[in-house]
């Protein structure tokens, strides 16, 4: 499975996002390949992914993506991502 | 893992028990501390502030905790972190996890300096236990202790979680 963590540069919270999403897909066994990206080239790195992670404040304005946006309120709750995988994928 | 963290962190990129006014000042101490620290020049500090600005408050990555940033630019130097916890917290305008009481200021040269660093900040800020260490720790060697012990037990945690 390809998940997209977006942020707003790439380079700071989406990394954050991308370490404790790896830990969560490991927990459910999910074979995950977890990406950063930031917002303004999101759409584009999203493409053949099977789905974004990103904050409150940036869903919006990926609105209309083509796969699930699921909305991470804390980065640093690897079982609030565990959750949220977990009913997003059915796994 | 081995990471710099006296490298990353020294001394000068931490400051304790600082009173702001509001968000903007919060993010011009964490710039500050980047500057005394020779990690970047003052003009990332107007460029973290323009991040929350622009992109809004989503920094705010969990209860209480900012990541301030902006992107690797001329006006970074190297790469490091600095330190801000708040004596009072204050308001970022961030509905889930607002009040803010922790700012870590982060710059990079590129997109793979600081994973490193990064890591040891999330495994500690992702363990309650050194979160609450981290909040009360009252020097700067405090703090750099309570990250170098998260990174080096990160790896055996991932393979006790994967093993369980």
């Amino acid at each position: 499975m390809k998940i997209v963590c977006v942020c707003g540069m790439g380079i700071g919270t989406s990394i954050l996002l991308k370490m404790n999403t790896e830990k969560a897909a490991a927990k459910l066994g999910i074979d995950a390949d977890v990406t950063a990206a930031d917002i303004s080239s999101a759409r584009g790195s999203a493409q053949g992914c099977d789905l974004i992670l990103t904050s409150q404040e940036l869903a919006t304005e990926l609105d209309g993506a083509s796969v699930p946006v699921v909305v991470i309120n804390n980065f640093m709750d690897v079982g609030e991502i565990e959750t949220k995988l977990q009913s997003t994928t059915g796994r | 893992m081995e990471v710099d963290l006296d490298g990353a962190l020294p001394d000068k990129a931490i400051a304790l028990g600082v009173t702001v006014a509001d968000w903007r000042a919060a993010i011009r101490v964490a710039g500050e501390r980047l500057v005394a620290s020779g990690a970047t020049t003052a003009a990332y500090t107007d460029e973290m502030i323009g991040t929350v600005e622009t992109l809004g408050p989503y920094i705010v990555i969990a209860p209480g905790i900012a990541l301030a940033h902006s992107r690797p630019s001329p006006a970074v130097l190297r790469t490091g972190l600095s330190w801000v916890h708040l004596a009072s917290p204050v308001e970022f305008g961030n509905a889930q996890n607002d009040p803010v009481r922790l700012v870590i200021g982060l710059a990079a040269l590129d997109h793979d300096s600081h994973i490193d660093v990064l890591a040891a900040v999330a495994a500690a800020l992702s363990d309650p236990a050194r979160l609450r260490a981290l909040d009360a720790a009252e020097t700067p060697t405090a703090v750099r202790d309570i990250l170098a012990r998260a990174s080096s037990t990160t790896k055996q945690d991932t393979d006790r979680d994967q093993g369980s």
